[in-house]
């Protein structure tokens, strides 16, 4: 039996139409149904801050998205960063200077939420980058070098 | 995760017409509700998606903040009025959750939280009288740190984890709620249900009812939200203070106060409150005796009596804050 | 120590989403799976109704008991846990699996899961850590001897002008890995292909290879990245055969993906350990006895113990030495490493009981620690293949401005905090395990180097970048790393932090074989060679085994080899509240010969956050009518966030110690998260007067009169 419906998502700039169960969550139609598995899945209960991706430009968790309801939004994930000419974002440049991920895994989630906390203007200071990055939590704690880097790139 | 109809709709009386039927939940930031489907705590026929009506205003007219249910919190703690006149609101919505979580969730559906006692979030379904009728409350042979100090039953000791639901219940604000039919206004202080007989009713929200504003009335300049917590961010209260104060020359003239993190609704300090006129703002000796008042009916579980010095001690220093 | 270096080669991929992790690897037709799990302790399974689950759409199968091969048995390890799911009707523990859903799509299968009902018999109260019976440990977990004895304590004890006896806890935790475990498994004919979160797919290859009676070159492992492990992924867990068995049962390829909440028991944990400490010493501070007597949790059908004395045996100087160790098999999933193992907790005690006695003397607790510096290994009588604590308790004591310390408690205030410094050493024991690669040079002069080994965070395809580029003399930049396949040459497992010792030494050794070969020197262009010797590609494997005398886990047995340091931390504690923050720290670490300096450091301020987490914020209790770890997620399982931790000074003395290894290095993975929280919870005592000997250290705990 078939239960999926038909869904416009907006994915990096591309137009895609899917079809989808309604019940999956964005993280999983991205991973599963789009084919873009940069953007990690890590309690799916919105405790970890993974599944961050930018919807219409704000940093939100994909884990507890249900897909259908983004339908027609325009969703960048960690693969949709890079400039036109595979030129890096600047978050990307600083956390790759600064040491700001190990095992990789929280990182996608890291990096879009570090666009997130810059565009909102809330990189002024360590203190306020360590508070305004805390829904993406580091097990392997690279915390010190993550403010090292969103403070370099919010003043590139 | 059972199955659902997903419906968008755009206007109020299409919402409420859909509500009424049965197995039909509103979706708007999700944050809560695609939890309890993962966990089977709601398994819904319908899903209504709110996203779009006309309910993220936020405005101040005719000395009453008006703020519309599908507003998000960033949005609203953003907001230069709230900023500027009602403190107490912007920093309990900043000290919520995360800076992702706070672009998703609606103010409506902050009051619409449930509790984060562990044995109703649990994986797999242990008793739990809020998750199920008769089942019995873990929390009572299990781990009581977390648990209630004030207006507990001995079916569920659990409290209510919202921080925005303090800090209007110390604002005496207002939940406006639209049914079918008619509009009722909730007092917040009330909105979030003491279990009592009832642990299943969560709130006094009804069937087929949806929250589409929240207001408050006059301002709140001096006024302060402190939450106590041991992570340093992104975790739920272990007891949070809302103080709203009006204060002359060092003195106490009124004080409004509620407390989260002590019992399944936002508590307000009503006899505290009157104790504590008159009394002055550097004395905090004065400031304890007169909040013992509002202390004389805590019941602390076996793992809990810390709550009762804790709360309290946050308490003065919540009035201290506001005031200075 | 700076920490310019080198940037990691896994960089840009893990920076764009490129990377593949186990779950990320795409698969034509694969099935989801999702596991059904037991709701209670023990007792065995009745009845397993999964007639609503089949009928659910999208299912493909619900696999149980009767649909499993039976597995070869194996014990823990290099199992996790020695009983595997679906093997048996008895229930091992909470969470266990008993069935396992197959279905088209994730949504499909994990709904379909909660429709099937089990019932159990013969369930029985469950019994908690503190009601069993202590036991002598029998497992390949025991490392050394459970009991060690020099001397006569009773008799240091009792000639002691001060003494001091305390018994110290540390709470259950969960390593927590964001990544959660995940196979996906598919099988071509007999050849069994594994793509898996993994700390060591030889570990993995080898055993699924006994599990299922097949020779190991059938079994495919492949594993290049891995989000965390931390322990919970260095032995072979359940989603290994289970995802093995469903894709023989089901003839599909299967995906399983462990949910955060299975991570709680199917994935290990640290256990709860009781420990007591007590301690005989001179009035100038000399040691006259240390005895360190220690119990920890493990599951029913399994011992695994926590080593947590064997550092009292090496760390301090004392006429008369006595630690013993013992388990209690009680009802809870499978504990396992985690780091820091071992010293982890154990350090907390013997650090704590440090400082506690430091105070009963009036000795400054550095003082105290180099007054008992040994010559020699205390325990033993070997010699230290290298030691550089008091390097480290003086350069950070430097650092930190200690000698500024007001040494009475509650003597230190700002505002509504009281501040508090504390002092507490480091150290861990040196694990060393075989290790191969394989570096390979091409006609345009390009090196590539494969290696089995997993690139977990702990940044190895730098360290092997480096130690090529050092050998031959090239940039490291030219060697391309390939790594995380059982087909490449393979490595003991990123784990027990031995990885820099073992792959550095085996890359040192091929790449030093390759300028063999073409009778070179260092810094010579190797194209230029290889054309001299009429060879279009060259290639030279290298292999690295501790000496043949090594003990258990690679133990040196002729020198005393471990690693050091010195933790220096202060605290603020709000006085009316009980919260502890930490407000600055400064660290020192001896550790050998640093290959990887920017990895180096990294690795240092993350352990040092797994201190914290121990200290502060990390337990998991279980419950004691259900039997089950009560809160399964991360809202109630708190890992430190950004927000907790301060700015960090984090360095390294001078160290290299040729008598680990030929590169002189020595492991740094654990060593950071050793000491954090003794030191933090001196600096609790030292700003409160409240000496707090359970972790984590709760606000409750601190407001609470002692």
């Amino acid at each position: 039996m078939n239960q999926d419906t038909r869904l416009s998502l907006t994915v990096n700039g591309e137009e895609r139409e899917i079809e989808i169960d309604p019940r999956a969550t964005l993280v999983d139609a991205l991973r599963d149904r789009v084919g873009l598995t940069g953007t990690k899945k890590g309690c799916d209960r919105g405790e970890c801050g993974a599944c961050t991706v930018l919807v219409d430009g704000r940093r939100v968790l994909s884990c507890l998205t249900l897909a259908v309801t983004v339908g027609g939004a325009e969703i960048t994930t960690i693969e949709g960063l890079a400039g036109e000419d595979g030129e890096p974002h600047p978050v990307q440049r600083a956390f790759l200077e600064s040491d700001a991920f190990q095992c990789g895994f929280c990182t996608p989630g890291q990096v879009l939420s570090a666009v997130g906390c810059i565009a909102e203007g809330h990189a002024g200071s360590p203190d306020e980058i360590r508070e305004w990055m805390s829904g993406n939590l580091c097990r392997c704690a690279a915390y010190p070098q993550i403010v090292a880097a969103v403070s370099k790139a919010a003043v590139r | 995760m059972r199955t659902f109809d997903y419906t968008r709709v755009r206007g109020l009386e299409e919402t409420l017409a859909a509500l009424g039927e049965p197995g039909t939940q509103p979706i708007a930031g999700g944050t809560e509700l695609v939890n309890w489907l993962k966990e089977g705590i709601e398994e819904p026929r319908r899903l209504v998606d709110i996203n779009r009506l006309p309910l993220r205003d936020v405005g101040f007219a005719d000395g009453v903040l008006r703020i519309g249910a599908l507003a998000r919190m960033s949005d609203v703690a953003a907001d230069e009025i709230v900023a500027a006149r009602f403190p107490v609101l912007a920093q309990s919505l900043l000290l919520a959750a995360s800076a992702q979580l706070r672009n998703m969730a609606s103010i409506g559906g902050n009051l619409m939280q449930r509790t984060r006692c562990p044995y109703f979030r649990a994986d797999t379904a242990v008793p739990c009288n809020k998750r199920a009728e008769g089942s019995g409350c873990s929390a009572l042979h299990g781990d009581t740190g977390a648990a209630a100090i004030f207006g507990w039953s001995d079916r569920c000791v659990a409290t209510h984890p919202s921080d925005l639901a303090v800090a209007l219940a110390a604002l005496d604000a207002v939940v406006v709620v639209r049914g079918e039919r008619s509009e009722r206004r909730i007092p917040a202080s009330e909105f979030i249900r003491l279990p009592g007989d009832e642990p299943l009713r969560h709130n006094e929200l009804r069937a087929g009812e949806l929250i589409t504003a929240v207001e408050v009335p006059g301002g709140a300049e001096r006024s302060y939200y402190l939450k106590v917590r041991e992570r340093a961010s992104y975790e739920f209260a272990v007891v949070s203070v809302a103080a709203v104060v009006r204060a002359e020359g060092g003195t106490l003239t009124g004080v409004r106060l509620a407390l989260g993190g002590v019992a399944h609704r936002p508590w307000r300090l009503t006899a505290a409150e009157s104790a504590l006129v008159g009394v002055d703002l550097g004395d905090t000796t004065a400031l304890r005796s007169a909040l013992a008042a509002s202390f004389t009916e805590a019941r602390p579980l076996a793992g809990n009596e810390y709550k009762v010095t804790l709360a309290q001690r946050a308490a003065v220093r919540a009035i201290q804050e506001a005031a200075a | 120590m700076t920490t310019e270096g080198l940037v990691r080669p896994d960089g840009p991929a893990k920076l764009t989403g490129a990377a593949r992790y186990a779950a990320d690897v795409p698969a034509e037709s694969a099935l989801a799976a999702a596991l059904v799990s037991a709701t209670v302790p023990n007792g065995r399974l009745a009845e397993l109704d999964a007639a609503e689950a089949r009928d659910c759409p999208g299912v493909a199968a619900v696999l149980t008991r009767a649909d499993l091969p039976t597995l070869a048995e194996l014990p823990s390890p290099p199992l996790g846990y020695p009983a595997l799911p679906l093997q048996a009707e008895e229930i091992h523990y909470e969470g266990e699996p008993i069935a396992i859903v197959l279905a088209e799509t994730l949504e499909q299968a994990q709904y379909a899961a909660s429709r099937v009902r089990a019932t159990y018999t013969g369930v029985r109260e469950p019994i908690a850590f503190g009601e069993a019976e202590d036991v002598v440990p029998h497992s390949g977990h025991v490392l050394g001897g459970t009991d060690e004895e020099k001397g006569d304590a009773g008799a240091g004890l009792a000639e002691a002008h001060v003494t001091v006896t305390a018994t110290y806890t540390t709470a259950d935790r969960h390593h927590s890995p964001i990544e959660p475990s995940a196979t996906l498994a598919w099988w071509e004919g007999e050849q069994l292909v594994l793509h898996s979160s993994v700390q060591s797919v030889a570990v993995a290859q080898q055993t699924m290879a006994a599990l299922f009676s097949l020779p190991p070159e059938h079994v495919r492992v492949v594993c290049p990245f891995t989000g965390g492990g931390f322990g919970a992924k260095g032995y072979v867990w359940p989603h290994l055969p289970l995802a093995a068995a469903a894709a023989k049962v089901s003839g599909r390829p299967v995906r399983l993906v462990m949910t955060r909440a299975q991570m709680f028991t199917l994935s290990g944990h640290q256990p709860a350990t009781r420990q007591t400490v007590s301690l005989g010493a001179t009035r100038d501070g000399r040691l006259t006895a240390l005895r360190h007597d220690s119990v920890n949790a493990s599951g029913r059908a399994v011992d695994y113990l926590e080593n947590t004395t064997h550092s009292s045996t090496w760390l301090y100087a004392s006429p008369a030495i006595e630690t013993r160790m013992r388990v209690q098999r009680v009802d809870r999933p499978g504990p396992t490493p985690m780091r820091a193992p071992h010293e982890g907790p154990g350090m907390f005690a013997l650090e704590s009981a440090m400082d506690e006695l430091a105070y009963e003397l009036g000795i400054d607790p550095v003082e105290l620690r180099l007054r008992n510096e040994p010559d020699v290994d205390p325990m033993t009588g070997l010699p230290f293949s290298s030691r550089r604590l008091v390097e480290c308790l003086r350069e950070g004591a430097e650092r930190f401005g200690w000698a500024e310390r007001s040494p009475e408690p509650r003597s230190m205030r700002e505002g509504n905090d009281l501040v508090g410094w504390g002092v507490a050493a480091a150290t861990m024991d040196t694990f060393r395990a075989p290790s191969s690669a394989k570096v390979r040079i091409g006609a345009d002069g390009r090196i590539v180097v494969e290696t089995g080994m997993q690139e977990i965070g702990t940044g190895l395809p730098a360290m092997v970048q480096a130690v090529v580029a050092e050998t031959l003399g090239c940039d490291p930049g030219d060697v391309e790393v390939r790594h995380g396949d059982s087909g490449f040459p393979p490595h003991a497992g990123t784990m027990g932090s031995m990885s820099a010792m073992g792959l550095g030494s085996a890359v040192q050794a091929a790449a030093r074989e390759v300028l063999a070969k073409l009778d070179g020197r260092q810094g010579q262009p190797l194209a230029g060679l290889l054309a001299e010797s009429g060879l279009t590609e060259l290639e030279a494997e290298g292999r690295w085994s501790p000496e043949e005398d090594a003990l258990a886990a690679g133990r040196s047995a002729r020198y005393s080899m471990h690693t050091y340091g010195a933790i220096f931390a202060e605290v603020r504690v709000d006085a009316d509240f009980g919260v502890v923050r930490l407000s600055r720290a400064v660290t020192r670490y001896a550790a050998g010969r640093i290959l990887n300096p920017l990895a180096a450091h990294s690795q240092l301020t993350g352990g040092f956050a797994w201190g914290y987490g121990q200290a502060l914020l990390e337990h998991s209790d279980v419950d004691p009518v259900l039997g089950r770890f009560v809160s399964k997620n991360l809202a109630g399982y708190l890992l430190p966030a950004n927000a907790d931790l301060p700015d960090l000074d984090a360095a390294f003395v001078e160290d290299d110690d040729r008598f680990a290894n030929p590169l002189g290095a020595k492991g740094i993975g654990e060593l950071g998260a050793v000491g954090v929280a003794a030191a933090i919870a001196n600096a609790v005592f030292h700003a409160t007067g409240r000496r707090v000997r359970n972790l984590p250290i709760r606000l409750a705990t601190v407001l609470s009169e002692p």
